[in-house]
């Protein structure tokens, strides 16, 4: 059912969201996004989900930013990959927050669900009148083994 | 009946139960949510009192289970500061 299993190797569902400073422009933001979705997929992580939330307040300030880029990652990986990530989190200057957890059963239904809501909304709003096709939530997974 | 208690000295021995308690009930159990979404603040503010800190459970009533899972939620948006570590005011 989900991808995770394959051969041998335990594969678990994370999610990590960063902050980046607010003074980047719009192709720094896509290239900081860029590089991290990179690391992921380098290390044979598989992206499943990418969000940018935009520019948003901070409830309290961050190396004296009020304001910061928000991103949403979830992938699926080995555990390895999270200690690669971290610490090109924490050698990146233009983050300046991150968190990472493993999806629990309950949070991998719920993100799923999120998904197709998501999905679905970005689908109405680019055609009004969509065809009964349901909307691309999840692409086709395919490994090179099979 | 309320004559001969208003003559006595002391009036009420228990408390009259004129107001009956509402049963407090855990709002996970009862709406069927399985996961607390540490991405919705403004859902989350329901379980923090107006300096951000977490209710107690004898408060909100939520069960065990799921106090844990939003005292979780609360920690995970208040380190991405979508939530505020202390504040005032905030409802």
């Amino acid at each position: 059912m989900h991808p995770q299993f394959t051969k041998n190797k335990k594969m678990n569902n994370y999610e990590t969201v960063f902050i980046a400073t607010p003074v980047l422009s719009d192709a720094q933001i896509k290239e900081v996004l860029g590089k991290f979705q990179g690391i992921i997929t380098e290390n044979g992580g598989q992206i499943l989900n990418t969000e940018e939330w935009g520019l948003k307040k901070l409830e309290y300030p961050i190396q004296k930013k009020s304001t910061g880029f928000y991103f949403l990652v979830e992938f699926t990986a080995e555990g390895g990959v999270i200690e690669t990530l971290e610490t090109q989190y924490r050698r990146d200057e233009r983050v300046i927050r991150f968190l990472t957890f493993r999806q629990d059963k309950d949070a991998i239904e719920y993100s799923a669900k999120r998904r197709a809501k998501l999905a679905g909304k970005a689908h109405e709003a680019a055609a009004p009148a969509a065809p009964t096709k349901p909307a691309e939530v999840e692409e086709p997974v395919k490994t090179e083994e099979e | 009946m309320a004559a001969p208690q208003q003559q006595s000295e002391i009036r009420y021995l228990n408390p009259l139960s004129v107001d009956v308690k509402k049963k407090k009930y855990c709002r996970f159990k009862k709406l069927g949510i399985k996961y607390v979404d540490y991405k919705d603040a403004e859902f989350l503010k329901k379980f923090l009192n107006e300096q951000g800190k977490i209710l107690p459970r004898r408060l909100t009533g939520t069960s065990q289970k799921f106090q844990k899972k939003v005292a979780q939620a609360v920690k995970r948006a208040r380190h991405l500061a979508l939530l505020p570590f202390v504040t005032d005011m905030m409802k």
